[in-house]
C-alpha cells in the first residue's frame, strides 16, 4: 500500500559495492516507505543478490561508495546481528545447514535477541515452544522440523519455509526475500508466499527479490524495479512485471547500449 | 566479518596465568638414581615403593622416546629438569588452619575453594600443588562410608598394603618411556578406594596445579573400585605462564572388579603457550582402565583445552566378561597448539563393549590429531566396538587428522567406525549473525552442538564450565 507520508524505512542512495574488488553495485537508489511491497527482479548477474546482502552486512561484499539510511540511522555503522536485532529481516536463496545446532534453539535465541531490542520480555523453553507453536500455522509447518538441526536435511521447500517461520518469529521492519521462490512447486510457493502476505502490515516494508513474474502473481507489488548491470534501470507498477512476462529483458540490453553501458 | 568486530575478539589473556609466590623445597635440576632415591627418602617411603622407583628408572634408561605422534617439539632435556618441589612447610597438616594461606588463597583464585566455609558442597576435592598435596576436602565424611580419597603419599603411609597390591599393575613400570619415568619420580596424586558394594556419596576431583617454571610435574593417580562399587571422579589442571616449556607426564590407573564402574572425567586447561607457540605445558599423560570384573564399567570423558603439546590417550583393556569401555574426547587446539590424542579399546572378554566418540576442533595453525585402537583379542567372541570421530576446522590453516587401528582376532567380534570433517564457514556465520545472534555466540553455538555428545557426559557441575571454556579459547581464532 502506497502512502506518501508513510516512515521513510529505507534510504539507497547511489550505492556502490563490490566483490573481491569486482564491482558489482553501481550506483543503486531505492526508498522504501513503510506498508509497501517492493519487487526487484533482473536477469542472473545483474546486482540483486548482491543487494540484498549488501543491505544485511555479508562479509565478502565490501561497500565502495553512497549510502543506506535504516530508519535514518546509516546502516554500515551496524553490525549484521545488529541489523537483524533492529528489524532488517534477509531471507537467504540458499539457506545454509548448520549440523549439530538445534533449530529450536537457534530460533529461540533469534527470537530473544530481536525481542529485547523491541523491549518485550525473554522467553525461556517453555514460553517459547508455546510461542513458535503459533508461527508454525503461518507456513503450515510441522513441529518435527523444530527438532532437528538448523536446515540440516531440509528440502529446499522446508528451509524457504522455515525462513519465513523466522521471519514470523522475528517480526522484521523490513525484509528482503532473496529468490524465496526459486526451487519451490507452486503448493511450496503458495505456502510460502501465503505467509509473506500474513506477515506485511502497514507497519513494515518486504522487499522482494525474484527472477520470475509468478512470485508476483501471488503476493502483489507496489512498485516493480528492474535491475541491470548494477543499478535499477527502470521503475514502475504491478504492470512492469507482466510486460518483462511478455518481452522478456531483451530490452534491457538495447536500453544498456543506447547508454553505452553494455 | 568486519575488521572492527574481529579486533574486539583478541583473544582473551590466560586467567589461570598468575604465579604464586612462596617458599619452596626443591632439589636441583637432574636425573639420576641419586635422585630418585632422594625423593624416596624425603617421602619417607617404604622398601618396596623405593624398589619400584629404581626398577623404572632402570627401564626409562633403556626405553627411547616416542617419536610416532603427529607432534613437532624441540629435544626435552631431562637433566634441565628439576624433578621434585615442594611449598616448605611440609608436612602434613592436622586441619586447613595449618595451610599456608597462600596456597588456599591460590586456590580460591582457581575457583576451587578449599575452606571449610565455602568448599563446594558435593565434591570433595584434593588439592595437588606443585608436587605434593595440600588438602583434600571431605575426607572424614567420606572415610564414614569406607570411602578412601587422600593424596598419594598419604596412602602409602596409611594403606601401604593397597598401594603395593594395585600399583603398576595397569601400567606397568615399563609400559612406555614416559610412564617409566613418571614411574621412577611421581612425587604425588590422588588415591580413591572404593570398597565393595559402596556407591560414592559425592564427586571426587583431583585439581593439579603447577606453579614452578622449571618443575617437571609427575603426579599419580589410582582409583580401585571393589566388587559393585561406583565412583565418578573429575580432574582439572591449570598452570602459569612462563616462556619455557615445563613437562608434565602423569600416570593414571583404574581398576575395576566385578560390577564395579569408575567414571573419570577430565578438564584440561593447562597454560598452551601463546600465540606465537613460545611457552606452554607438554602433557605426556598414560591414563589406562583395567576393566578386572565381569560387568565392570570404565568410562572416560575428557575436555582438552589446553598445553602447548598434547600425547595422551586413555585406554580400557576390556577383560571380564560384559565388560563396557567408552571414551568420550573433545580435543581443542588454537594457534600453535598440537594435540595427538586418542584412546585404546582392548578387548580381551566375551561380549564386552566398547564405544569412542572423539570430537576434534583445530583452530589458528593447530594441529589435532586422533589416534585409536580397537583390539578384538581371540576370546572376544560377541565383543562389540562403535567409534565416532569427527573433525571441525575453523579458519584455513588448522589441520585435523584420524588415524584409526583396527585389530581383530575374533570374528565374532563387531567393529563400526565413521569419521567425518566439517569446517565452520563464514557463510553459516553470517547465517546465524542476521539473525540477531553475536558472532562469539554464533562460534560458541556452533562449537557446542559439535561437541553436545560429550558434554552430555560430563557431570552436571562441569559442563556448564566446559562450554564456557571452550568459547572463551576460540574467541579471536575465526573471521
Amino acid at each position: 500500500m502506497i502512502r506518501p507520508d508513510a516512515e521513510l524505512l529505507l534510504e539507497i542512495t547511489d550505492l556502490h559495492a563490490a566483490v573481491e574488488d569486482k564491482p558489482i553495485l553501481k550506483g543503486v537508489n531505492l526508498q522504501v516507505r513503510a506498508g509497501e511491497i517492493h519487487a526487484v527482479m533482473g536477469r542472473n548477474g545483474s546486482g540483486k543478490s548482491t543487494l540484498s546482502k549488501v543491505l544485511a552486512g555479508h562479509p565478502a561484499y565490501r561497500v565502495t561508495g553512497g549510502s543506506v539510511r535504516y530508519r535514518s540511522q546509516d546502516l554500515f555503522e551496524l553490525e549484521p546481528e545488529e541489523r537483524a536485532r533492529l528489524g532488517v529481516f534477509l531471507g537467504f536463496q540458499y539457506p545454509v545447514e548448520i549440523p549439530g545446532v538445534s533449530n529450536l534453539e537457534f530460533l529461540r535465541v533469534a527470537t530473544n535477541a530481536r525481542r529485547e531490542k523491541q523491549g518485550a520480555e525473554e522467553l525461556d523453553t517453555f514460553a517459547f515452544e508455546d510461542h513458535v507453536g503459533e508461527k508454525l500455522a503461518v507456513v503450515q509447518m510441522d513441529p518435527a522440523f523444530l527438532e532437528r538441526s538448523v536446515n540440516e536435511g531440509f528440502s529446499g521447500g522446508e528451509k524457504k519455509r522455515n525462513e519465513i517461520l523466522q521471519m514470523a518469529l522475528l517480526e522484521p521492519v523490513v525484509s528482503i526475500l532473496d529468490e524465496t521462490d526459486s526451487g519451490l512447486d507452486i503448493d511450496a510457493l503458495r505456502i510460502v508466499a501465503g505467509g509473506v502476505n500474513q506477515l506485511a502490515t502497514t507497519d513494515n516494508a518486504t522487499l522482494l527479490i525474484t527472477h520470475y513474474q509468478r512470485l508476483l502473481d501471488e503476493i502483489t507489488p507496489d512498485y516493480v524495479h528492474v535491475m541491470a548491470a548494477g543499478r535499477i534501470l527502470r521503475t514502475g507498477g504491478r504492470e512492469l512485471a507482466l510486460e518483462l512476462e511478455q518481452t522478456g529483458y531483451d530490452w534491457v540490453d538495447k536500453e544498456l547500449a543506447a547508454q553505452g553501458v553494455a | 566479518m568486519t575488521s572492527s568486530s574481529t579486533k574486539d575478539l583478541v583473544s582473551q589473556p590466560y586467567k589461570y596465568g598468575f604465579v604464586t609466590e612462596i617458599e619452596t623445597d626443591k632439589i636441583a635440576k637432574g636425573l639420576s638414581e641419586d635422585v630418585v632415591r632422594l625423593i624416596s627418602a624425603k617421602k619417607e617411603e617404604p622398601d618396596f615403593l623405593l624398589q619400584f622407583r629404581l626398577r623404572a628408572f632402570r627401564n626409562w634408561l633403556t626405553l627411547e622416546e616416542p617419536d610416532w605422534a603427529e607432534l613437532g617439539y624441540p629435544e626435552i632435556d631431562y637433566q634441565d629438569i628439576v624433578y621434585y618441589a615442594a611449598p616448605k612447610q611440609q608436612d602434613k597438616k592436622a586441619s586447613l588452619d595449618e595451610v599456608d594461606p597462600k596456597l588456599l588463597e591460590t586456590f580460591d583464585k582457581l575457583g576451587i575453594p578449599l575452606s571449610e566455609q565455602k568448599r563446594l558442597s558435593n565434591v570433595a576435592v584434593d588439592a595437588v600443588f606443585d608436587s605434593v598435596s595440600i588438602a583434600t576436602t571431605y575426607k572424614e565424611k567420606l572415610a564414614e562410608h569406607g570411602v578412601v580419597f587422600c593424596s598419594f603419599s598419604e596412602a602409602v603411609k596409611e594403606h601401604p598394603e593397597l598401594i603395593e597390591r594395585y600399583l603398576g599393575s595397569v601400567v606397568s613400570s615399563n609400559d612406555n618411556y614416559f610412564a617409566a619415568l613418571n614411574s621412577a619420580v611421581f612425587s604425588d596424586g590422588s588415591f580413591v578406594f572404593i570398597p565393595k558394594g559402596v556407591e560414592c556419596p559425592m564427586e571426587l576431583s583431583t585439581y593439579f596445579r603447577i606453579n614452578s617454571g622449571d618443575t617437571g610435574q609427575f603426579e599419580r593417580t589410582l582409583i580401585v573400585a571393589e566388587e559393585g562399587a561406583s565412583v565418578s571422579y573429575l580432574e582439572g589442571c591449570t598452570a602459569p605462564m612462563f616462556d619455557t616449556n615445563q613437562l608434565h607426564a602423569a600416570v593414571v590407573e583404574l581398576v575395576a572388579l566385578d560390577d564395579a564402574s569408575i567414571k573419570y572425567s577430565t578438564v584440561q586447561n593447562w597454560y598452551a603457550g601463546d600465540e606465537n607457540g613460545v611457552g606452554g605445558i607438554y602433557n605426556f599423560v598414560t591414563k589406562r582402565g583395567q576393566c578386572r570384573g565381569a560387568r565392570s564399567r570404565i568410562s572416560w570423558t575428557q575436555v582438552e583445552t589446553g598445553s602447548a603439546i598434547t600425547w595422551k590417550y586413555p585406554s580400557c583393556l576390556l577383560q571380564g566378561a560384559d565388560s563396557v569401555g567408552e571414551f568420550y574426547s573433545v580435543a581443542l587446539t588454537n594457534n600453535c597448539q598440537q594435540a595427538d590424542t586418542g584412546t585404546k579399546m582392548v578387548h580381551v572378554g566375551p561380549r564386552t563393549r566398547s564405544t569412542i566418540v572423539s570430537k576434534g576442533i583445530s583452530a589458528g595453525r593447530s594441529s589435532n590429531s586422533y589416534r585409536g585402537l580397537v583390539q578384538m583379542g581371540r576370546n572376544a567372541k560377541g565383543a562389540r566396538n562403535y567409534s565416532q570421530c569427527d573433525s571441525m576446522l575453523i579458519g584455513d590453516q588448522a589441520a585435523a587428522n584420524t588415524y584409526p587401528y583396527i585389530r581383530s582376532q575374533q570374528p565374532q567380534a563387531a567393529i563400526e567406525h565413521e569419521a567425518s570433517t566439517c569446517r565452520i564457514s563464514e557463510d553459516q556465520l553470517f547465517y546465524l549473525q542476521s539473525r540477531g545472534i553475536g558472532f562469539e555466540e554464533a562460534v560458541s553455538m556452533m562449537v557446542s552442538g559439535f561437541c553436545r555428545d560429550v558434554f552430555n557426559q560430563l557431570p552436571m557441575e562441569f559442563a556448564a564450565e566446559a562450554d564456557k571454556l571452550l568459547a572463551l579459547k576460540l574467541e579471536g581464532s575465526v573471521g
